[in-house]
């Protein structure tokens, strides 16, 4: 039996405004990015709770990434304002409980940055990759 | 051994019943031991003077009993707050939780509460009886024929032992004597599991967690976890009231159970005390705690009534979430 070839899985909560909008333009712009992002998309990045990425662990992503407009930025004026205290204590949380701090990233992509967004999911799809599947978040019973 | 005594309380809920300042009292009752004191609700002078009991095992915070019991209850309703209850009831207050104006808060010194799993550790099980024998607690088994004599000092609960405050911060009257904020070193565990390597903190957080039984009794004794409808009882969740069949539910469920208090715990130990598995839970919210402090400035929830809580606040310089790491390499 031949292995399968890995790769991982990687969720992206994308804001409509910016981030979604900044996927759209590296789409337009041919620029290539791994096709293992899946891209989720929300109306502000404080939208995700975070049982939204636990759950994507749960049901085997290998890495999670928030996007969305620049502090300052947002659609709603604060709302990645609070994305931002939020994250930061999860991530720590994680951290906190051994699961690999490289699995999880915020990220803040504007409408016009479709080559950063490129860059990003390119960089961080790298750094996934090397820490292999997600093994301490799995659930054994959502294994594909 | 504690400095107020049990006939000191029934007194004063005496007198204030029946000067009909109060109508109801929140105390404690003995359980089926004498070391399972339960919380209960009074409605009259007889009922205080034979059933309420204070000892070195009144551990609950009433807190959060008031917010069910205020809805019931016609008139006031005397409640007794320890000093770290005061937090909560602050807390609660900031919340608008219940209506201040139907309570009686009587402020009480405290002395430090008793870990009944300490005792039964020396002891063993099968406790007929404990009683205070000054600074030392008189336990008597069904297996020994003399009592055992267990240093008050050495079975305190893991909060009590790391208290972090004598202070009331919320009272109409006061019995006995006010003490002081403490300077204590709740942080030492967390600090003490950081330092570990990520492969060693997953292997502590595996054994401790894997423990639990799903019971729920951390959330429901929990001053902060006030919601009438919660994410674990909702039935589409598929987490609703189970036990956890896969090592990733037990991580999910005290993540998200910490995570919805953070901000908001006082650091009241009672998640802790009630879990019956021991699992020491308390350093999940002790984390976000010091986290918070860390990251956005010291904040001590409970401490005023009308404070803004760390999570519904912000300011455009605060920390990216990349940034935390970095931090603490440099700190280390």
């Amino acid at each position: 039996m031949q292995m399968k070839e890995y790769k991982p899985l990687i969720v992206a909560f994308c804001c409509n405004w910016c981030s979604y909008a900044g996927a759209d333009l590296a789409g337009n712009n041919r620029l290539n990015y791994p096709a293992d992002v899946k891209i989720i998309r929300v109306p502000c990045s404080c939208r995700v709770n975070p049982m939204f990425i636990l759950r994507a662990f749960q049901r085997g992503a290998d890495g999670v990434i928030i996007c969305g407009c620049h502090p300052g930025d947002c659609h709603y004026t604060s709302g990645n304002y609070f994305t931002r205290r939020r994250m930061a204590l999860l991530f720590s949380m994680l951290d906190f409980l051994g699961i690999e701090r490289e699995r999880t990233r915020v990220e803040w992509v504007s409408a016009a940055e479709g080559a950063k967004f490129a860059a990003t999911m390119n960089d961080f799809a790298e750094q996934v990759a090397a820490l292999g599947e997600n093994k301490r978040l799995e659930d054994l019973r959502c294994k594909r | 051994m504690q400095t107020i005594t049990q006939k000191q309380l029934i007194d004063k809920a005496v007198s204030l019943l029946e000067s009909g300042t109060v109508s109801w009292v929140i105390g404690w009752e003995k359980g089926e031991f004498d070391y399972d004191i339960t919380p209960a609700v009074f409605k009259n002078a007889e009922d205080v003077k034979e059933k309420f009991v204070w000892n070195d095992f009144c551990g609950a915070n009433f807190s959060k009993y008031l917010i069910a019991q205020t809805g019931k209850c016609e008139g006031k309703i005397l409640v007794f707050l320890k000093p770290c209850d005061t937090y909560s009831f602050n807390q609660l207050l900031t919340e608008h939780r219940f209506d201040r104006e139907k309570v009686y808060a009587v402020g009480i010194p405290c002395d430090g509460m008793v870990d009944i799993s300490k005792v039964k550790a020396v002891c063993g099980e099968g406790i007929s009886a404990i009683s205070c024998d000054g600074e030392n607690l008189s336990v008597t088994t069904i297996y020994s024929d003399a009592p055992v004599l267990v240093k008050t000092e050495d079975a305190l609960l893991e909060r009590c032992v790391n208290c972090k405050s004598k202070k009331h911060v919320a009272y109409d009257e006061l019995l006995g004597e006010d003490g002081d904020v403490i300077d204590s070193a709740r942080f030492d565990e967390v600090a003490k599991l950081e330092a570990m390597t990520p492969d060693e903190r997953f292997a502590f957080w595996q054994n401790e967690l894997s423990r639990c039984i799903r019971c729920n009794a951390c959330r429901d004794a929990c001053p902060a976890c006030t919601c009438e409808k919660c994410v674990f009882n909702n039935p589409n969740s598929g987490v609703e009231n189970k036990a956890a069949a896969n090592s990733f539910e037990e991580k999910m469920f005290h993540i998200i159970r910490a995570f919805h208090v953070a901000g908001r715990c006082t650091d009241c130990g009672e998640c802790s005390r009630v879990c019956p598995q021991n699992i020491p839970l308390h350093l999940l919210n002790r984390k976000f705690i010091k986290d918070i402090n860390e990251f956005y400035g010291d904040y001590q929830a409970g401490a005023e009534v009308g404070s803004r809580a760390p999570l519904v606040n912000y300011t455009t310089e605060d920390l990216e979430p990349g940034e935390i790491f970095d931090r603490g390499d440099l700190d280390a």
